[in-house]
């Protein structure tokens, strides 16, 4: 390791003043708002404000809707991550075959990571809308019932398909390096010991995608937790019912839209403990990887 | 156990022709080399074995059995990678029972086998660790092993073992005859080196640039190189190529204005005054003791070995670039500047077209 010397102790502070004042301003400084709002109890017209302690946390806590909203989440996280992954995956490794115009078809794929997510969530809205929608006709012709605005299972498959779409570009570009770092003699061992095209694929390729597997899947449940807000929005609002209401939607519709800021507060709270603790086993395994091979 | 056969075996990269056309027979048990400079196509032909590689033209035969269509895994081989190709999330007990486990051999077998093989090479101790915890040369052991276990065919080494430090590769250039003799698995055997070529084969085959330039037993090339390559990559220090022509009468030839009688070549020479290519190896030259003088040379630097001695000359009058190589033994004494008076062996001396760069004798 490089380190380079500066003449005085506090230039290099300095120097990532700018920084720290962003991350103070924008990350620390609300936090610790809503850590605050979280122990307080406001009056419907905002006059009077009380502490509380913790009773917020339990009635978040008991409240049947932020139980109900848990549910969603980790269906709608789990099935993200896991499509994303796995649609990302079989592309990364037939673009790995592909010869010609490698390059291109590789771009092709990354595009739409670059759509905004409330864009994505219009796009597979007006797809999917049951009266208009372009392919909303071909699922009527085959007899299904699709009405995404009444059945909460049709929701909810709308949006995790909005979700993992957007994010199955991220999770080429990773596995497709993940893919280019392992050994082609290795592949050819196997194919020499015996293996078929598909076993070696599950023996060989597989396991040695496990750090990047494993990271990604952190990453996507990160995404599916909180990135998808604005497709929720977009789509569904959190309906019908609450049926797609995940943590993050509802920390905004009881804060934003219900004005129950003290409940609002613990909700952002308790997500937060989530992404502490997501990351922390992030880090722990991103150290673990660098031990292979 | 088997023969391969190779016939007029080509490789082009679109249009680009890496192998020009290569025929080899080889025998059931037979250790072969196959030796060249770096790019002239060995690790391709290996490959094309192998089914790693396709085939542009011509036919390869494993056990008499044509298999230019067939996948790696139909063709009854293993292989020996440079980098050993260890899979690095399996133990090495794993990594040897890979094979056995997918040709469904059952858990008794498999450990029988595993076992036999690590005994062999010494593996026992390591038979639970990852490839990461071994050393280069455990590794290389266990990528024999996973081969060694299979029982194939044949075996094909890839340039295994460039990797190792100039001892291990002694002793284990040492293990993998012993072993080939052992278990009498045919194998195909590629290096650079030509040390290990010439120690390991039974017959050699010497490449260049996608060619066989000579196929044949050790000695056989040591002794009658088939072209001036050949003779210039095998044997250390490198034979001394000399231009020179036709002498008067077919009597020898004319090296640096001196006459060598080669009377026993007369038949091979071509028309008096002809342009001819002379070899002799460093070590066929010897100072002269008598009257009798075939070269004088002037010493312009010297390696001292130990056993030996290796004297850099110029030819006296000659220009001062052409290095002329003589081997002394290390008991006698040389300084630079100095003459030598040389007599060359007759019996080891080699004619080549100055054209076509074949051999003449
Ligand atoms: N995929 C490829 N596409 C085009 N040319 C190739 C390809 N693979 C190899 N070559 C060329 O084929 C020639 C032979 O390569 P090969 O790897 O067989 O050489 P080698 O004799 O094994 O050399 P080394 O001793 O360095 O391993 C080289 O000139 C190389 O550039
Ligand atoms: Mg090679």
């Amino acid at each position: 390791m490089n380190r380079a010397t500066f003449p005085h102790k506090f230039l290099p502070y300095l120097l990532l003043l700018p920084q720290l004042a962003i991350t103070v301003v924008f990350f620390y400084w609300p936090a610790g708002q809503a850590l605050r709002q979280s122990l307080l109890r406001e009056d419907a017209f905002g006059l009077k404000t009380q502490f509380v302690g913790l009773s917020n946390f339990k009635r978040v806590l008991a409240d049947p809707a932020y139980v109900n909203s848990i549910t969603v989440t980790v269906v709608f996280s789990i099935a993200t991550a896991f499509i994303s992954m796995a649609v990302a995956l079989l592309l990364a490794v037939q673009a790995e075959k592909v010869i010609r115009g490698k390059t291109f078809y590789r771009t092709l794929l990354i595009w739409p990571y670059a759509v905004a997510p409330a864009i994505a969530g219009m796009l597979w809205l007006f797809l999917f809308n049951p009266s208009f929608g372009t392919l909303a006709y071909p699922l009527r012709l085959m007899g299904l019932n699709w009405d995404p605005l009444l059945n909460g299972p049709q929701a909810m498959t709308m949006i995790i398909m909005a979700a993992s779409w957007k994010q199955i570009s991220y999770n080429f570009i990773f596995f497709v390096a993940g893919l280019q770092a392992i050994p082609r003699t290795l592949i050819e061992a196997a194919a020499i010991d015996g293996a078929t095209a598909r076993k070696r694929f599950w023996t060989i390729v597989f396991p040695l995608l496990a750090p990047t597997s494993f990271f990604l899947l952190v990453v996507n449940t990160v995404y599916a937790l909180f990135d998808t807000f604005g497709i929720i929005h977009a789509v569904t609002g959190g309906g019908p019912g609450k049926t797609t209401e995940t943590l993050v939607y509802k920390v905004y519709n009881d804060g934003f839209v219900n004005l129950i800021l003290g409940d609002s507060a613990a909700q952002s709270v308790i997500l937060m403990v989530i992404v502490i603790a997501l990351t922390a086993i992030q880090f722990r395994y991103i150290e673990r990887r660098v031990h292979y091979g | 156990m088997a023969t391969i056969s190779l016939k007029d075996v080509r490789k082009d990269y679109g249009r680009n022709p890496v192998i020009h056309g290569i025929s080899l027979d080889v025998a059931n048990r037979e250790f072969i080399v196959i030796v060249g400079p770096s790019g002239c196509g060995k690790s391709t032909l290996l490959r094309m074995v192998a089914g790693l590689e396709e085939i542009t033209s011509g036919t390869i035969e494993i056990d008499e059995r044509v298999v230019n269509q067939l996948e790696p895994r139909e063709r009854d081989i293993a292989m020996v990678f440079q980098n050993y190709a260890l899979y690095p999330h399996m133990t090495v007990f794993e990594n040897m029972a890979y094979g056995l486990k997918i040709a469904g051999k059952n858990r008794t077998e498999i450990a029988e086998r595993v076992s036999s093989a690590a005994n062999m090479l010494e593996l026992g101790p390591y038979l639970t660790r990852k490839p990461r915890a071994l050393s280069g040369g455990q590794r290389q052991r266990v990528a024999m092993g996973r081969a060694l276990v299979r029982d194939p065919a044949a075996f094909l080494f890839d340039e295994p073992l460039s990797n190792l430090d100039a001892k291990l590769r002694v002793q284990m250039r040492l293990e993998i005859k012993a072993l080939q003799r052992e278990v009498g698995t045919t194998s195909l055997y590629v290096t650079h080196d030509q040390v290990e070529a010439m120690t390991l084969a039974d017959r050699l085959v010497v490449m260049n640039g996608g060619r066989a330039e000579q196929i044949d037993t050790p000695m056989n090339v040591y002794l009658k190189p088939a072209s001036v390559f050949v003779a210039s990559f095998i044997g250390s220090p490198a034979m001394n190529i000399i231009e020179a022509r036709v002498a008067a009468e077919s009597r020898g030839v004319v090296v640096a204005g001196r006459t060598i009688d080669l009377d026993h070549l007369r038949l091979h020479l071509p028309a008096v005054g002809a342009p001819v290519l002379f070899g002799i190896r460093p070590e066929h030259i010897a100072v002269s003791e008598t009257e009798k003088v075939d070269l004088l040379l002037t010493v312009s630097a010297v390696e001292t070995l130990g056993a030996d001695a290796l004297a850099h000359c110029y030819f006296e009058g000659g220009k001062k670039g052409r290095d002329f190589v003589v081997r002394l033994p290390g008991t006698r004494t040389v300084r630079v500047g100095e003459h030598l008076p040389v007599v060359l062996d007759r019996a080891a001396t080699h004619l080549f077209d100055p054209e076509s760069k074949k051999r003449l004798n």
